[in-house]
């Protein structure tokens, strides 16, 4: 079992790690996010290998199914001059990486708490009894969990996404005076009445 | 050694088999599903269709295969080339890789994981993939604005469509294809008296919904009505306009398995999959595959008739209808449900 686990996790592991590296070095935008994608992917399959199956397909029903997408639309519609664009791109190198360096830095927080204090780590880890994945399946191990101890932070994450959602609307509406709409109430309730107006017309005079 | 073959060697060369056959059935049902379609709307146009090849002209989708795998494929110059071929083959592997989770029968399933519809849903959220990456490879503004159309269309109607697929799982309280076939065996018929029959299925209490799907599943395969990709007056064919040959036979198959994909769904999701119409001894010995098969051929009806008969949308009717109706209605629709599946307690605790 092991062997074939080992053999799957570094498939994907490495299909993600190269996909990565494509999405840098690749000249063409586009290629760049379709490796973007391909890494999304692997790191799908990843979490299928750790057992966490409805990790894996949201993973792949919002971030390929949807977030890339709109990449993928973003850039194809734009008119991208890699040349020009790779000028600058030394003047930014520092900023990405203190970026880097700070992701960096909080994943091995976050990774060596377990080493450095397993005591409590296992105390924060599990303080609510979750059912083994055996018995009930993963989304509603997941959902308990979801729904009762981290409802707060569950609603404030979905308040957010609701903030920015409206934001993006607000800055990107704009009202056209002098825009024709149609109106498909009004188009089903016109009859013969309202729509035509019957003239009479003398001879030799006209309207 | 011995070990290793009976818990890896024989299952992995099972599932093989078994796919292999699963794959063999479904492309003959593709090619006669394809058939059907031309069949039907010559005979709703009153004429005859392809009469030529064979009896009534049943071979005619084999006669095409071998006219498409013979003709020369052509690349355009200026295109990407490896995405150019690379599109056909993720639109038509995507399409049929879906069917792995699809029960025909009691049992007769390739992949029965807890979360199939889950799985269903993940790849044909893919699907779009296909069409926006032929469309961008071929470096043709046609087949641009035809992959854009089609794939804003496919994200639009996706979103219904999820939520048409939530009001259904809230009713049974498993994701898997195989319960939620299993939980239309009691209903609305059998809680007034009734012996199993049709009315248990979930098309009755959540028709609505039924209907939402079924014309979200015609925008999100493209068909006509929704056909604005390959609105051939004013984009040619659309997306697939720079391809020929067998890379445009692998588009119209993975279409085609899409197609068949979203009539299994509607089947499963809500005409009780391969239950018998009514649950007593002359329906009951007609074996479950074959009551599939025949639900499957009267979605696809459907779908045909509405390609013979309705005329095409206008690109911002359409938008409106997925936006500005069906997410509405679904998402209201998710919270009645789930409102009358906790207080009322039907569904996931009665059955």
């Amino acid at each position: 079992m092991l062997g074939l686990q080992a053999t799957f996790f570094y498939f994907f592991a490495l299909i993600a790690v190269g996909g990565g590296l494509m999405v840098v070095f690749s000249r063409n935008p586009v290629h760049s996010v379709l490796f973007l994608i391909l890494t999304f992917v692997a790191a799908a399959g990843l979490f299928l290998l750790t057992g966490a199956e409805f990790l894996a397909l949201i993973l792949v029903v919002v971030y390929v199914g949807a977030v890339a997408i709109l990449f993928l639309f973003v850039v194809m519609m734009l008119d991208l001059d890699m040349g020009r664009m790779k000028k600058g791109a030394l003047k930014y190198a520092p900023f990405g990486a203190i970026i880097g360096l700070a992701l960096l830095a909080q994943l091995v927080i976050a990774l060596s708490g377990s080493y450095l204090a397993p005591s409590t780590a296992t105390t924060l880890a599990t303080p609510m009894p979750i059912p083994p994945l055996d018995q009930v399946t993963n989304i509603e191990a997941l959902g308990q969990v979801l729904y009762t101890r981290y409802i707060l932070f569950f609603q404030i994450a979905g308040l957010i996404l609701f903030v920015a959602m409206i934001g993006a609307i607000v800055l990107t509406l704009r009202h056209k005076e002098g825009v024709r709409r149609q109106s498909i109430p009004v188009q089903v309730a016109r009859n013969p009445k309202t729509a035509i107006e019957i003239v009479k017309v003398e001879s030799g005079r006209g309207l | 050694m011995i070990d290793t073959i009976n818990t890896y060697v024989l299952p992995a060369l099972l599932i093989i088999g078994q796919s292999l056959l699963f794959l063999v059935v479904l492309l003959v049902l593709i090619a006669y599903i394809l058939l059907a379609d031309r069949k039907i709307w010559a005979a709703v146009q009153m004429r005859r269709g392809p009469n030529v090849v064979g009896p009534f002209g049943l071979f005619q989708s084999f006669a095409d295969l071998l006219k498409f795998v013979l003709k020369e494929p052509v690349v355009p110059a200026s295109s990407d080339k490896i995405v150019f071929l690379l599109a056909p083959l993720v639109a038509v592997t995507l399409a049929l890789a879906t069917f792995a989770v699809v029960p025909v029968a009691d049992g007769w399933v390739i992949a029965d994981i807890n979360i199939g519809i889950l799985y269903v849903f993940a790849i044909s959220s893919l699907e779009v993939y296909g069409v926006i990456m032929g469309g961008w490879a071929s470096n043709s503004k046609y087949a641009f604005l035809g992959a854009l159309r089609s794939a804003a269309q496919m994200v639009s109607y996706e979103v219904s469509i999820g939520f048409v697929i939530v009001t259904v799982l809230l009713c049974v309280g498993s994701l898997n294809l195989t319960d939620i076939v299993l939980a239309q065996g009691t209903g609305l018929g059998t809680m007034i008296g009734l012996p199993g029959s049709f009315l248990d299925w979930h098309w009755l209490p959540l028709f609505p919904m039924f209907v939402i799907f079924f014309i979200s599943a015609l925008a999100e395969t493209n068909r006509p009505p929704f056909d604005l990709p390959e609105a051939e007056s004013e984009l040619v064919a659309g997306f697939m306009v720079e391809y020929g040959s067998t890379p445009y036979m692998m588009f119209m198959l993975g279409e085609y398995a899409a197609i068949t994909l979203m009539c299994c769904l509607m089947t499963i999701l809500f005409l009780g999959g391969w239950l018998p119409p009514f649950d007593f001894i002359p329906f009951t010995w007609v074996p479950g595959f074959l009551w599939f098969l025949i639900k499957v051929a009267f979605c696809f009806f459907l779908f045909a008739m509405v390609k013979a008969f309705v005329p095409r949308y206008r690109y911002d009717q359409l938008m409106q209808l997925g936006w500005k109706t069906f997410l509405p209605l679904s998402l209201a629709a998710v919270i009645i449900t789930a409102f009358v599946v906790q207080i009322f307690g039907w569904g996931a605790a009665a059955s």
